[in-house]
C-alpha cells in the first residue's frame, strides 16, 4: 500500500487517505502509530505479515475461492447413505430464504427492544420443540448435540448430588470422547453393555451397575447404531428407582411417529436439532438442544440463556427476556452453571421455520416415510450374498448396520468400489466396534428413491458377488 | 398535505437525528396462526413398491413406543410461514443495518455479502463431513490453509478450528492445560487458574466448569492488570492464566510478558483469550510475549456473521510442545493430499461431532483473502482510530469518562462510565441504552459485574465510517442531554420500538416463567393441558 496509489479497501471506509488524516488531527495524533504506545518495542512485528497476497477484487476473490471449493463433491452428485449424526434431509426453500435475512444473520446480541424478533423466533423454536418432545423447557441452542448430551449430565449431577454416571455401550465413540473430557473433572463414567443380538442396551447389567450414587443413565434413541430402543420405560423406572435421573438423546425428526422420550420417562432429553433444516455443510450444521420439565430444580441448572415471555406495559402485547439470569456465567462468572456464550442461535431459528412449515402432519408423515425407504433398503441388501442387513434384530429407524463378514472384503474396500460408482457407502465401523466385524452403518432418509436404493443394491452386488 | 423533512436531515449542515421507529407488527405467536389442515411444505411420498414391500413399519414397535397423538405443531401455509419469519426478522436490528458500535468486546464488522455466496454454494452446503477424503479436498484445502494464516498471525505452530465459539475455544485450552500437567504428574497438585476481571467471563467460567480454583486479578489504579497481585497469585498450584489483551477496557497491557514469565516460572501455562484482536492484527503476536495457547473468534475478528449467536469457531492455537494434545483430528497436507490426521495419541480426543463449523472458516479464510497483510494491518489500524476517534467525541459528552489510563490511547474498544450522568440525574447506563434504541442503534452495558460504574463498551471496528461514528456519538449526546432535561423521557425509553417496557418480574418466578408457549398456556393463560410429570 504505497502512499502514492493507496488501495482503498471496499470494507474499510475510514481507509480514504483524507479521511484518516482529518480524524487524526481531530484527536491530536500525528499516525495511528501514537495508538500503540502501550505496545512494547520488542512485541511489535516490525514487518508485514507473510501471508499470501489479496484477491482485491470480489470477482478475483470469488474465482480463488470456488476454485478451491469446487474440488468438493457434493451429494448431490453423489448417491449418498453416510449419516451417523449428520443428516441428509430435504432443507426447505423457506428455512434458508429466513437465515439468510442480515437482520437475523448479522444481530448477536440485542436487549429484547431492538431484538424483539430474535427472541420471539427462539420462544417459538423452544415452543415448538417442546410440543415434539412434550417437554415445557427448551434452552436457546447450545453448540452440538455432543455438548448437549455432556451438559445434561452435568446437570443430572448437579440436580442429584451424584457423580456416577452409566452410559450406552452403543453411544457414538466420539460423542463419549466428548462427554470425557466434559466430565472429567467431577464425573465417573461407566458404560451399560447392550445385547449382540438385538443392540437393545442389556438390563440385568444396568441393573447390576446403577446404585445409590448413580446420578443419570444416559441413552441414544434411537441409538447411534439406528435401532430403537424399546426397553426405554424399564431403564427410566430402573433410574427412578435409584433416585437417579434418566436422560435420552433424541433425534428430533423422528419424533412426528416415535413417543417423547419425557412419555417413557426420561427427565432430560437432548440432542442435535441438524435435520431440522440445516444443510449438512461437512458438519457445520450442527445445533444442540436440552429439553426439561418445568421444574424450579431442573430449570435453575441450565448453563444456556432461557427466553421466557412476558407481559409488557401495553395489555396484551407480547415481551420476552431471560428467564432466571443469575444462574448463568454472563451474570456470575465462575458461579454461575458451567457457561454460555455464543453457540449456534440462527440454527434454532431454522429450525423453527422448519418446524412451522412441516406442522404435525408433516413431522408424522416424514418419520413414517424414513422409516418405510430404511426398512425396504435393509431388505433388499439383506438379499445381497455375504450381506447381512440389519446386524441388530430391532426395530430400526433411519439407520442400520450392515455386515459384510460373509462377503470376504472389507469395509473400505467395499465403499472405494461403491464410490467408483458414485456411491457414497455407510460409515466404516470396524474400528469404533470391532466387536460388529466388517460392519458399517448406512443411512436412509426422505431424500431417497426407491431407485436410489435399488442402485446401491445392484452396485453392491457388482461388488461383492 | 405532504410533508416537508429538508429542515429535519440538515440543521447547520449537520445531519439531524433520524425519525427512526423499529418495525411493528404486532406479530402473533406462530401457534396463533395455526388452520387446521393448512401445510407448509409437503414430504417426498412414500412409492408404493416400497409400501406394499415394508408393510407396516410401525408394527414392530411396542405399543408405547408409537406415538399416539401427533405433535401439537402450528398448521400454517408456506406464504403465511414467510411473512411470519420476515416480519419477525424487520423487528431486529443486525450489523447490516445498524452503526453497531454499541456491543463493545463482540467486534461487530461487516460480513462480506460475497462470503455469504460462497458458503450456501452446494460444493459446501451439502457435503456430509463423513465422505472420502478424495471427495472432500477443496474444505480440507480451505481448513489447512486458513490454519497457515493463523500461524503467521498468533507465531504459534499449530491450530484446531473445532471449538463452536470463543468461550468452547477457552474450554478446550483449559482441557489442554490440564492434559499437560497430567503428562508431567502435576495435574492433581495444580488446580489454580489465574484470570484478569476484565477478561471474559467465560475464560473463570470454564476454567470452573473444568474444575480449577479461579484467582481473579484486579487491575491496579492505571487500568492495567496487577502485576504484583499475580506475583502473590503464582504458586505451585498454579494450572495456568487465562488473560485477555487488550482487555475488554480497550488498554493494552505493556507489561504482558512479565505475566507471562512470572506464570512459567511459577510452572503454568499461559493462554491468550485474543477475542479482542481486532485492533493488534500484524501488530503484535501471542508467540512475541511467549504464551503457549491462544484463540481467535472467527465469527468476531475474521467477520463471520454472528447470527443472533453462532454458529461460531473459537480456533485454538498451541506452540509446537502442546500442539499433540489438540483435539483430533487435525488437518495435514503431504504434499499433493489433504489429510485428517486422528492419530494423536496425546490428543485431549474429540470435542465436537466431526471437525467444527465449516462454512465459518470459509468465511473467514475468504476475508483474509481479500485483504492480504496490508489489508489486515488496515483493519487494526482503522479500528483503533475509529476507537481513539469515538472516544474523543464520546468524551466531548459532559457526564461520561473513560475510566483508567487518563490520558492514554486505547485499542480497539473503550469501556467507558456514566457515573457523573447518573449521579446528576438518576438516569442509568441500561436506560440510555433502551433511550438509545429509539434512533435505530443497539447498545450494550457491559459484562457484570460492574467494576467499571454505570458501564458501557463500544467497539466501533474498521466497518463504520466517520460519519456514522459521529451519529452515533450524536444520539448518546441527545440522550445524555435528555437526561438532564426530560430524565423521565428516558427512564420510559423505549418509545419507538417493536414493544413497551416489559415486565420481567415473572422471568424470576418459577410460578410465572414460561420458556415455551404450552408453558404459558398452561401457567399464565390457564387454557394449556399440563406438561408431563414425573411417574
Amino acid at each position: 500500500m504505497t502512499e502514492d496509489r493507496p488501495i482503498i479497501h471496499p470494507y474499510i471506509p475510514n481507509s480514504v487517505s483524507a479521511v484518516k488524516k482529518q480524524m487524526l488531527k481531530e484527536v491530536g495524533a500525528e499516525s495511528v502509530e501514537d495508538f500503540f504506545e502501550d505496545v512494547p518495542e520488542e512485541l511489535r512485528l516490525k514487518k508485514p505479515l507473510d501471508l499470501p497476497p489479496p484477491f482485491l477484487s470480489e470477482h478475483a476473490l470469488k474465482r480463488h475461492v470456488e476454485g478451491i471449493v469446487e474440488k468438493n463433491k457434493t451429494c448431490g452428485q453423489y448417491l449418498n447413505f453416510l449419516g451417523a449424526g449428520c443428516y441428509q434431509h430435504h432443507v426447505p426453500a423457506v428455512c434458508d430464504e429466513v437465515n439468510q435475512r442480515g437482520e437475523f444473520l448479522t444481530a448477536y446480541a440485542g436487549e429484547p427492544y431492538d431484538d424483539h424478533g430474535r427472541f420471539q423466533a427462539l420462544f417459538e423454536y423452544a415452543s415448538m420443540m417442546g410440543e415434539l418432545l412434550n417437554m415445557d423447557v427448551v434452552n436457546v441452542p447450545t453448540y452440538d448435540g455432543f455438548q448437549a448430551a455432556a451438559t445434561s449430565i452435568r446437570m443430572a449431577s448437579r440436580i442429584t448430588g451424584r457423580r456416577d454416571v452409566l452410559i450406552s455401550r452403543t453411544i457414538n465413540p466420539d460423542k463419549l470422547s466428548k462427554i470425557r473430557d466434559y466430565c472429567k473433572p467431577e464425573l465417573e463414567i461407566k458404560l451399560v453393555g447392550y445385547d449382540p443380538e438385538t443392540g437393545q442396551l442389556d438390563l440385568d447389567h444396568l441393573k447390576a451397575e446403577i446404585c445409590a450414587t448413580t446420578a443419570a443413565i444416559y441413552l441414544d434413541n434411537p441409538s447411534y447404531l439406528g435401532f430403537i430402543e424399546t426397553h426405554g420405560d424399564q431403564i427410566s423406572r430402573t433410574a427412578h428407582d435409584h433416585g437417579a435421573i434418566c436422560i435420552v438423546g433424541a433425534d428430533p425428526i423422528s419424533l412426528g411417529v416415535l413417543t417423547p422420550p419425557a412419555d417413557y420417562g426420561a427427565d432430560i432429553v437432548c440432542g442435535d436439532i441438524q435435520p431440522l433444516g440445516m444443510h449438512m455443510q461437512f458438519g457445520g450444521g450442527q445445533a444442540g438442544f436440552i429439553a426439561t420439565r418445568d421444574e424450579e430444580r431442573y430449570v435453575m441448572e441450565y448453563p444456556s440463556r432461557l427466553f421466557g415471555i412476558a407481559p409488557t406495559s401495553v395489555s396484551g402485547e407480547y415481551g420476552f427476556g431471560d428467564v432466571a439470569y443469575e444462574r448463568t456465567s454472563f451474570a456470575v462468572r465462575e458461579e454461575g452453571r458451567e457457561w454460555v456464550g455464543t453457540a449456534a442461535a440462527l440454527w434454532g431459528i431454522t429450525a423453527g421455520v422448519y418446524l412451522a412449515l412441516m406442522g404435525p402432519q408433516g413431522m408424522a408423515e416424514i418419520g413414517e416415510g424414513v422409516m418405510c425407504r430404511s426398512r425396504y433398503a435393509m431388505m433388499e441388501m439383506e438379499k445381497v450374498k455375504g450381506v447381512e442387513a440389519p446386524v441388530f434384530q430391532s426395530p430400526h429407524f433411519r439407520e442400520f448396520v450392515v455386515n459384510f463378514d460373509g462377503t470376504g472384503k472389507t469395509v473400505e474396500e467395499i465403499n472405494r468400489a461403491l464410490s467408483a460408482r458414485g456411491i457414497f457407502g455407510g460409515k466404516d465401523l470396524s474400528e469404533e466396534f470391532p466387536e460388529l466385524g466388517n460392519s458399517a452403518l448406512y443411512c436412509v432418509t426422505e431424500v431417497h428413491t426407491k431407485g436410489d436404493i435399488d442402485r446401491l443394491v445392484s452396485a453392491l452386488r457388482e461388488v461383492v458377488e | 398535505m405532504s410533508q416537508d423533512i429538508t429542515e429535519h436531515r440538515y440543521e447547520n449542515g449537520k445531519p439531524k437525528l433520524r425519525r427512526f421507529h423499529q418495525a411493528r407488527w404486532d406479530e402473533p405467536i406462530i401457534f396463533e396462526l395455526s388452520r387446521e389442515g393448512q401445510r407448509g411444505i409437503l414430504v417426498p411420498e412414500v412409492e408404493d413398491e416400497i409400501r406394499d414391500r415394508v408393510g407396516d413399519v410401525m408394527a414392530p414397535l411396542p405399543q408405547y413406543m408409537r406415538r399416539k397423538r401427533p405433535p401439537k405443531l402450528p398448521e400454517v401455509s408456506q406464504p403465511q410461514v414467510l411473512r411470519h419469519y420476515v416480519r419477525l426478522s424487520q423487528e431486529n436490528l443486525g450489523t447490516d443495518l445498524n452503526i453497531d458500535v454499541g456491543q463493545g468486546t463482540c467486534t461487530m464488522k461487516y460480513s462480506p455479502k460475497i462470503n455469504e455466496q460462497l458458503v450456501r454454494m452446494p460444493k459446501m452446503a451439502d457435503v456430509h463431513p463423513l465422505q472420502d477424503e478424495a471427495t472432500v479436498q477443496g474444505i480440507l484445502e480451505v481448513m489447512y490453509r486458513f490454519e497457515e494464516i493463523l500461524k503467521k498471525i498468533s507465531g504459534l505452530d499449530r491450530f484446531s478450528l473445532q471449538p463452536g465459539a470463543g468461550s468452547a475455544a477457552i474450554y478446550t485450552n483449559v482441557s489442554i492445560i490440564r492434559a499437560y500437567h497430567e503428562a508431567r504428574g502435576e495435574a492433581a497438585k495444580r488446580d489454580e487458574i489465574i484470570t484478569t476481571i476484565f477478561s471474559h467471563p467465560s475464560n473463570a467460567a470454564c476454567a470452573k466448569t473444568a474444575g480449577y480454583k479461579i484467582i481473579t486479578l484486579y487491575p491496579d489504579e492505571d487500568g492495567y492488570p496487577d502485576l504484583d497481585a499475580l506475583k502473590a497469585a503464582v504458586s505451585e498450584r498454579t494450572a495456568g492464566l487465562l488473560i485477555t489483551n487488550p482487555e475488554d477496557t480497550g488498554i493494552f497491557n505493556p507489561r504482558i510478558q512479565e505475566f507471562v514469565e512470572v506464570v512459567h516460572e511459577a510452572g503454568g501455562l499461559c493462554f491468550y483469550d485474543q477475542a479482542n484482536a481486532n485492533g493488534i492484527l500484524g501488530i503484535t503476536r501471542a508467540r512475541d510475549a511467549g504464551f503457549d495457547l491462544c484463540h481467535f473468534n472467527l465469527h468476531k475478528t475474521f467477520s463471520s456473521p454472528h447470527g443472533c449467536g453462532g454458529p461460531a469457531v473459537g480456533a485454538i492455537g498451541a506452540t509446537q510442545e502442546l500442539s499433540k494434545f489438540l483435539p483430533v483430528p487435525v488437518v495435514e497436507f503431504d504434499g499433493s493430499r489433504y489429510h485428517l490426521n486422528h492419530d494423536l495419541p496425546d490428543s485431549i480426543g474429540k470435542i465436537g461431532p466431526f471437525y467444527g463449523v465449516a462454512p465459518v472458516v470459509l468465511r473467514a479464510y475468504a476475508w483474509v483473502m481479500s485483504l492480504g497483510p496490508e489489508g489486515l494491518r488496515e483493519v487494526a489500524e482503522i479500528a483503533v482510530l475509529n476507537n481513539n476517534y469515538l472516544l474523543k467525541r464520546m468524551l466531548e459528552i459532559p457526564g461520561v469518562s473513560a475510566p483508567y489510563a487518563r490520558g492514554k490511547r486505547r485499542i480497539e474498544q473503550v469501556r467507558y462510565s456514566w457515573e457523573e450522568l447518573a449521579r446528576d440525574t438518576g438516569v442509568h447506563s441500561e436506560e440510555i441504552g433502551l433511550r438509545a434504541a429509539d434512533f435505530g442503534v443497539h447498545y450494550w452495558t457491559s459484562h457484570h459485574p460492574f467494576i467499571v460504574p454505570e458501564p458501557c463498551t463500544l467497539e466501533p471496528t474498521e466497518s463504520y465510517s466517520k460519519e456514522e461514528l459521529d451519529e452515533y456519538a450524536a444520539i448518546l449526546a441527545h440522550v445524555a442531554a435528555e437526561a438532564r432535561t426530560n430524565p423521565e423521557l428516558v427512564k420510559s425509553a423505549p418509545h419507538n420500538s417493536t414493544i413497551h417496557t416489559i415486565d420481567h418480574a415473572p422471568l424470576d418466578d418459577p410460578s410465572q416463567w414460561a420458556m415455551t408457549w404450552r408453558a404459558y398456556r398452561r401457567k399464565v393463560r390457564e387454557d394449556g393441558e399440563s406438561g408431563p410429570t414425573k411417574e
